[in-house]
């Protein structure tokens, strides 16, 4: 019966939304131009100023409101100095001393035991070769900056996030209450929340501390918590047979167990906070990423490329120490210790003996202190970079103009021109419409009040604009993501290649992709696409892979055996199938492109991106800043919703038609 | 005092599913209860008591409560109503703490699938039950090397459990409930995930430890053989109702209904069966100076003196004769 009617009005409601698009193309031919709230850089709504003002009033207060002297400022107080105590450490003049605590030598010698005693020695090497290497490019203290930034907000987050995760591991109910603000958390374009924070905090290390928590914290509670789930049900039944209790079972048996997942989330955390540190330059945060945003608002490819370098080879050294790290644990879980204790016992005090060695030779003599400027390469890397962007801009410009050409007047135009370029009546009815088409009521109210609402924030052109570079972002993102994971899926031999690729892709800041992209394009709208398409693709790719694979073997070898060629398998058996997880795709896509559009606003892509920016750099357009960021956290909020909605209306078919 | 039972259970039931009270005492089929009140009854009203020293096995296929069952005796899963009578207490009112100290001491449980600790060597794995009752760390080693030579793991006590052998890893799990010296050993279908010359082994060896060390077991099993080789009492289950209770030979011999008899229909009867089984009255005149036998002689083992001797077999208990058994009978039986 229902099988029936909804297979009947599926195709219906196909014609429908496409009656709603002509409709909307026609609307957009005979009154293009009229009714579009325009909004000049420079121009203020009494929102804006309003915000300015509220801002102002935070700011004469913030030391005798009660609030902020009680609780804001304690918070700012305990972040700031708990930075400014790791880089005296490491990466500053402290103490009365020209300079830190530790010099490089000392740092890289203590860096070097404690990947080792925790990994092995390989890693060991490679974060030596690693930590000098900041040297060589004439990063050094820049380095330490961002490192001391991590580190802390690293311990922070795990101080919180492994406690809670545990939690939301043995309690439901708590796990239940967490995992939407988990959602809400990751969800949430990493720049949005700047702004607001320094709102509160002030710009400097405290605001970036916090900034980087919030983007770090989610993976260490939802990893330790899936780690503490997952403990098999069997050896806790037999825990608790012999009489543990619970606090004895956490102890025994679903920490040790879940030990190893949790260093997974440790490397997550440490990932995601460091891809943050190198954001949060945009408030100020001491380290590299300020280098490359300065470098990134002068288009200085070159002074750009070599931090980016810098950044890219940090996170390598993070990712494979904290990996190795894990992988000892599992081998320990696999096999017991391969060693004897009093074997470890040496190899520990002979590792921490030379570091302490060489600390003291650092803290004590300046060629151990200061890395010598001499062997410094930086304005090599930094001139490498400038002619090699020249040259490929030059000698590539055929292609990459095309592809340009292509893009900007065959997608990015007339998407902008059909959102932006219609009065907003139109396009607020075509959205509305399409949402309850797609998604159903619920969407579509949802599609109305965030329509509304960036009416109300005084940028809906600008929003327009935004909309239409992450329509087309994402409609690449699709493509590619579908073409590279069916191939992925399909074939064990292109995941082998290809997932260190993606994997590597996805710990990388998303500043350093910029970098390269500049260098190839130039800077324009075009080039803040691409760089969010490079940063979503790898999810997108690995989620349809993911889905491919899941689709039972035997159903595809039923599918080959009645004779069906390879792409009637994809189009017919494996993509229907997976379409559960193409949509994941999708809605996941738009999110991460969504994150990026700050970004792009660095290099080019003018609208909401560049009002977030400019928010950042000029007094009296914060108010409009935080405006903006409140209309992309509410683009992304509507288009999560919808795309969800549109998801869970495509099971439910599924079902029905299944049944 | 020596034939109170270990364990006595009264009217026991275990209903998953919303309000399970409602569900106790229910006569509806499994369909029905589950579409009138969403209920499963896991367990129906089983009652049984466990002797002491004795080897009970519970038997049934799968879905058959029989898991629910013996997890409700140390209540790692809560029954929903019934009593359990663990040497006179019940396991029931037990609180928190009282039913910790029970696990502690005396109840021990092995499982399927083994549920070791992946991350301990196998001599802290068996030694984790003594740990978290609080021995100290040398009597407890001591403890456990002890029961690893009697499960005959002595050299092993410094692998890991993954570098073992199923049987082996069992061997582990068996190890670590007969560590704490239980008063009451639980197994759920210990054996089954062992290939069959492995279980084979571990039932023999279940043998050998139970005349070792004397316990009383309660033993969970779908498969029939092991149920009627390891045990002195049999309780089949089916869909969490008590079908019957008895001997091996009460079962294969008297089968309550046609899923018993189905069930053991496969058995070498004469494997299982003994004299008492076959034996009829003396007719008048018939020669009373043959060989005797006991009652409890299993068929199999009689064959031969009954079918070399030329006159009737008695079957004689305590100096009195239960009745005669000819080639005849064995034969009847052996052809059946």
């Amino acid at each position: 019966m229902t099988a029936l009617t909804v297979t009947a009005r599926l195709p219906a409601r196909r014609y429908l939304i496409g009656a709603v698009l002509a409709a909307w193309v026609l609307g957009h031919a005979l009154l293009s131009g009229r009714d579009t709230l325009p909004l000049g850089g420079a121009e203020l709504t009494p929102l804006h100023e309003g915000a300015n003002e509220a801002w102002d009033t935070v700011d004469d207060n913030r030391n005798s409101n009660p609030f902020f002297l009680y609780f804001v400022n304690y918070i700012r107080l305990v972040l700031d100095e708990s930075v400014r105590f790791v880089q005296a450490l490491i990466s500053q003049p402290s103490f009365g001393r020209p300079v830190p605590l530790l010099g490089w030598l000392g740092v890289v010698a203590l860096a070097a035991a404690i990947t080792y005693l925790f990994g092995n020695i390989r890693v060991a090497l490679l974060t030596v070769a690693g930590f000098v290497s900041f040297g060589l490019l004439g990063l050094w203290a820049e380095s330490m900056d961002t490192l001391a930034l991590t580190l802390t907000a690293v311990a922070y987050s795990l101080a919180v996030g492994i406690p809670l995760g545990v939690w939301a591991g043995l309690s439901d109910r708590f796990n239940r209450f967490v995992t939407p603000v988990l959602d809400f958390m990751q969800t949430m374009p990493t720049f949005v929340y700047l702004a607001p924070l320094t709102l509160f905090f002030l710009i400097g290390p405290a605001s970036a501390t916090i900034a980087t928590m919030i983007y770090a914290i989610p993976p260490a509670i939802r990893i330790t918590a899936h780690a503490i789930r997952e403990v098999s049900p069997v050896t806790l039944e037999a825990g608790a047979s012999l009489g543990a209790t619970a606090a004895q079972s956490l102890r025994h048996v679903r920490l040790p167990l879940a030990r190893r997942t949790i260093v997974v989330g440790v490397n997550q955390t440490i990932m995601a906070a460091l891809s943050m540190a190198t954001i949060a330059a945009l408030i100020d945060a001491p380290g590299l990423g300020k280098t490359v945003l300065k470098a990134l608002q002068t288009l200085d490819i070159g002074a750009a490329f070599n931090a980016g370098l810098a950044i890219v080879i940090m996170a390598v050294v993070l990712d494979r120490a904290t990996t190795a790290a894990s992988r000892r644990v599992e081998a320990q879980r696999r096999t017991g210790r391969e060693i004897s204790a009093f074997f470890r016992r040496v190899e520990v005090t002979v590792a921490l003996g030379i570091a302490a060695v060489l600390s003291y030779l650092s803290y004590t003599y300046v060629w151990a202190a200061v890395f010598p400027a001499e062997a410094n390469i930086g304005s090599y890397v930094r001139r490498a970079a400038d002619a090699a962007s020249a040259w490929v801009q030059d000698s590539l410009a055929g292609f990459t103009d095309a592809l340009k050409n292509l893009v900007t007047y065959g997608l990015l135009n007339p998407f902008e021109s059909l959102l932006a370029g219609s009065p907003w009546w139109l396009v607020f009815a075509a959205g509305v419409a399409i949402a309850a088409l797609v998604g159903g009521v619920r969407a579509a109210i949802t599609a109305a009040v965030g329509l509304a609402a960036l009416i109300g924030l005084g940028l809906w052109q600008d929003s327009m604009v935004t909309l239409a570079a992450t329509l087309v972002a994402t409609l690449l993102v699709m493509a590619l993501g579908v073409a590279a994971g069916v191939w992925i899926g399909r074939s064990d031999r292109a995941d082998a290649v290809l997932r260190p690729v993606l994997d590597a892709g996805q710990t990388m800041p998303a500043f350093v992709y910029l970098v390269p992209i500049l260098g190839l394009f130039g800077p324009t709208r075009f080039t803040a696409i691409i760089a969010a398409v490079v940063f979503a693709a790898p999810v997108a790719i690995k989620l349809v892979a993911e889905g491919i694979r899941g689709v039972p073997a035997t159903t595809v070898e039923a599918a080959r055996s009645a004779g069906s060629s390879p792409w009637q398998v994809i189009t017919k058996v494996q993509l229907p199938m997976a379409r559960g997880a193409v949509a994941l795709a999708a809605n996941q896509g738009l999110i991460y492109v969504l994150s990026m559009v700050v970004v792009g606003g660095l290099v080019g892509a003018g609208a909401l991106g560049y009002d977030v920016v400019a928010g950042f750099s000029q007094h009296q357009l914060r108010g409009k800043g935080l405006a903006a960021g409140l209309a992309i956290v509410v683009l992304g909020i509507v288009l999560d919703r919808v795309t969800r909605a549109a998801q869970a209306r495509t099971d439910r078919l599924g079902v029905i038609k299944e049944d | 005092m020596r034939d109170q039972p270990v364990l006595d259970v009264r009217g026991l039931w275990k209903v998953f599913g919303p309000r399970p009270e409602r569900a106790v005492g229910t006569t509806l089929s499994r369909q029905e209860l589950k579409e009138t009140t969403g209920c499963v009854a896991a367990v129906r009203d089983v009652s049984f008591t466990v002797r002491p020293g004795e080897v009970f096995v519970v038997m049934g296929l799968s879905g058959s409560g029989k898991s629910t069952l013996v997890r409700c005796l140390t209540r790692l899963v809560e029954p929903t109503s019934g009593e359990i009578l663990f040497d006179g207490d019940d396991i029931r009112r037990a609180d928190e703490r009282r039913l910790r100290e029970l696990r502690r001491h005396r109840l021990a449980m092995v499982f399927q699938h083994f549920g070791l600790l992946p991350h301990r060597c196998v001599l802290d794995n068996v030694a984790f039950g003594l740990e978290i009752r609080g021995s100290a760390r040398a009597e407890r080693y001591k403890r456990a090397r002890e029961v690893l030579e009697l499960v005959g793991l002595t050299g092993f006590e410094n692998s890991y459990p993954d570098q073992l052998s199923g049987g082996m890893q069992q061997r582990v799990g068996l190890a670590r409930a007969l560590a704490v010296d239980p008063d009451l050993l639980l197994f759920d279908e210990p054996f089954s995930a062992l290939d069959p010359l492995i279980r084979r082994e571990m039932q023999n060896e279940v043998i050998r430890l139970h005349r070792e060390v004397g316990k009383t077991m309660v033993f969970i099993t779908h498969d029939l053989s092991e149920a009627l080789k390891l045990g002195d009492r049999i309780l089949i289950m089916r869909d969490g109702e008590l079908v019957q209770m008895g001997t091996a030979d009460e079962v294969v011999g008297a089968p309550a209904d046609d899923y018993v008899r189905d069930f053991v229909s496969d058995v070498p009867r004469s494997h299982v069966l003994t004299l008492r089984w076959i034996m009829r009255d003396a007719m008048e005149g018939e020669p009373l100076d043959g060989p005797e036998l006991d009652p409890d002689l299993v068929i199999r083992d009689a064959v031969r003196v009954v079918l070399s001797a030329d006159r009737p077999v008695r079957v004689v208990r305590d100096g009195a004769l239960l009745g005669v058994v000819t080639s005849a009978e064995i034969l009847e039986m052996i052809a059946r």
